[in-house]
């Protein structure tokens, strides 16, 4: 952008901010504002394409990340929380519990995500899951031991892959940053970047993944989030014919389990009985989960190695 | 005279249409890999597999199943793995420009990509991927979660996914 450009437009932002909706301003500005540059001359029609493309891309928010990038991001939230929890190496207690997790992924509305979907167990006493962005699921020792029943542990699962489904990881990122990225992609001028543009990216990446661990592990999604995810649980669960009230039942005995002002789950999530609540809305009365003695045998089993 | 510019008029309008139908129905894959099916269903076979940026051409839908034909495969893939932008494997400086606005294309290997990643390993060499690349590793066959539903008396609803 030319200087003459710049001294033209920043009156044309002050009138223009004034009255529109903030989601919309930047878009509606460059257009508004390329517009008055090509009709005065100040630009060319093609200078004109340019500045709408620039404004544009300083206007767009998560949407704006690509599956690939939602992967890369992912990738190291994950490793994040591994810093944080150590894994159980146990080849097939986590074996059970990608079976069963990636076979609830095939009924989500998102079953398809660029690097799939993969869980794991932390080995802690903590009541706890978390899911990366792009899914990488994990599911802390503690917060299957709240699980009676394979529907329970697949509500649990599904309720992650809600989160994941929904990009309500990505959502936790500040948008200057989602924007400086693209800044720097708009204004790339070789096929790879030099040394600054991918220090001024990597800084992006950085604040993005403290941005979502802080979000996910410390004060936990908005209340509209979680009930969103568990929504998509009782979706999951209902196409997969496990029985919904799983769900119910997982969250009842969390509730004996969590202890109040503790670092896990009863920080980061609404209380058990709230979440009852809106559920039952979705699928009735509560009732006992009714697992058959084949799936409960092999829960029992794959549960006494965890 | 008066009913030749009507007809050219239509022809334009039809020709106009016609391409409209035509660039709305091709979609590339913005997943690494994603299986292609023989029926819009995940208990479908798979019948092959196509990779990230793969274009494909949309011969139906059904729910949330597009039945697709492009890099020698032809069959049924979930939505999810699928895009509306073009996807470009290696892009110049123009490319680049028109991704920035997020709307036509989306540039493969750009943003926060493996080097960002490298980037970000040098500075926190505490944090350890291992698992990460583990967990990745785990894949379990189409065919063994269905053996799964069926061993644990998991009936789903017909179609699985919509």
């Amino acid at each position: 952008m030319n200087t003459f450009y710049r001294y033209a437009i920043l009156p044309l932002c002050a009138l223009v901010l004034a009255g529109l909706p903030a989601c919309e301003t930047m878009d509606t500005l460059s257009e508004v504002g390329a517009g008055v540059a090509v009709a005065t001359g100040v630009a060319t029609p093609q200078q004109g394409e340019s500045i709408k493309k620039a404004g544009s891309a300083v206007g767009k928010t998560f949407e704006s990340i690509t599956p690939e990038q939602e992967y890369y991001i992912g990738r190291t939230v994950g490793a994040v929380v591994l810093n944080q929890y150590k894994p159980l190496n146990n080849e097939a207690a986590n074996h059970y519990l990608n079976v069963l997790g990636q076979t609830l992924t095939q009924f989500s509305d998102k079953p398809e995500t660029f690097g799939g979907y993969h869980f794991l167990i932390m080995e802690t006493e903590d009541v706890n899951a978390f899911s990366a962005p792009g899914g990488l699921i994990f599911i802390s020792r503690g917060m299957i031991r709240c699980c009676q029943n394979e529907d329970a542990l697949a509500a649990v699962l599904a309720h992650e892959i809600g989160h994941v489904e929904l990009q309500h990881g990505l959502q936790a990122i500040n948008k200057s940053r989602v924007t400086s990225a693209l800044t720097i992609l708009a204004t790339e001028s070789a096929k790879s970047f030099g040394g600054q543009e991918l220090a001024q990216l990597t800084e992006a990446f950085e604040g993005s993944i403290t941005d979502i661990t802080s979000t996910m592990m410390n004060n936990g999604y908005s209340r509209g989030f979680e009930r969103q995810a568990d929504r998509a649980a009782v979706t999951i669960m209902q196409r997969s014919g496990y029985d919904p009230n799983g769900l119910i039942a997982m969250l009842t005995q969390m509730k004996k389990q969590l202890k109040p002002g503790g670092h896990d789950f009863a920080k980061t999530h609404p209380s058990p009985d709230s979440r009852i609540e809106d559920i039952v809305k979705w699928v009735g009365p509560v009732k006992p989960v009714v697992s058959p003695a084949v799936r409960q045998a092999r829960f029992q089993a794959a549960a006494a190695k965890i | 005279m008066i009913q030749i510019k009507q007809i050219a008029a239509t022809v334009v309008g039809l020709t106009a249409l016609a391409v409209v139908t035509v660039s709305a129905a091709t979609m590339s894959v913005q997943v690494k890999d994603a299986p292609v099916r023989a029926t819009p269903s995940f208990v479908g076979q798979v019948v092959g597999t196509l990779a990230y940026g793969d274009q494909v051409e949309i011969q139906q839908t059904q729910g949330a199943w597009s039945k697709v034909a492009g890099a020698g495969v032809s069959g049924w893939m979930h939505t999810s793995a699928l895009s509306s932008k073009k996807i470009v494997l290696a892009a110049g400086q123009e490319q680049a420009k028109v991704a920035a606005s997020g709307d036509e294309l989306a540039l493969a290997g750009k943003g926060f990509n493996s080097d960002v990643e490298a980037q970000f390993k040098a500075g926190h060499k505490d944090i350890d991927f291992t698992w990460i690349n583990r967990m990745e590793k785990i894949r379990i066959p189409a065919t063994e979660m269905q053996a799964f539903l069926k061993d644990g008396d998991v009936t789903p609803k017909e179609g699985g996914a919509k």
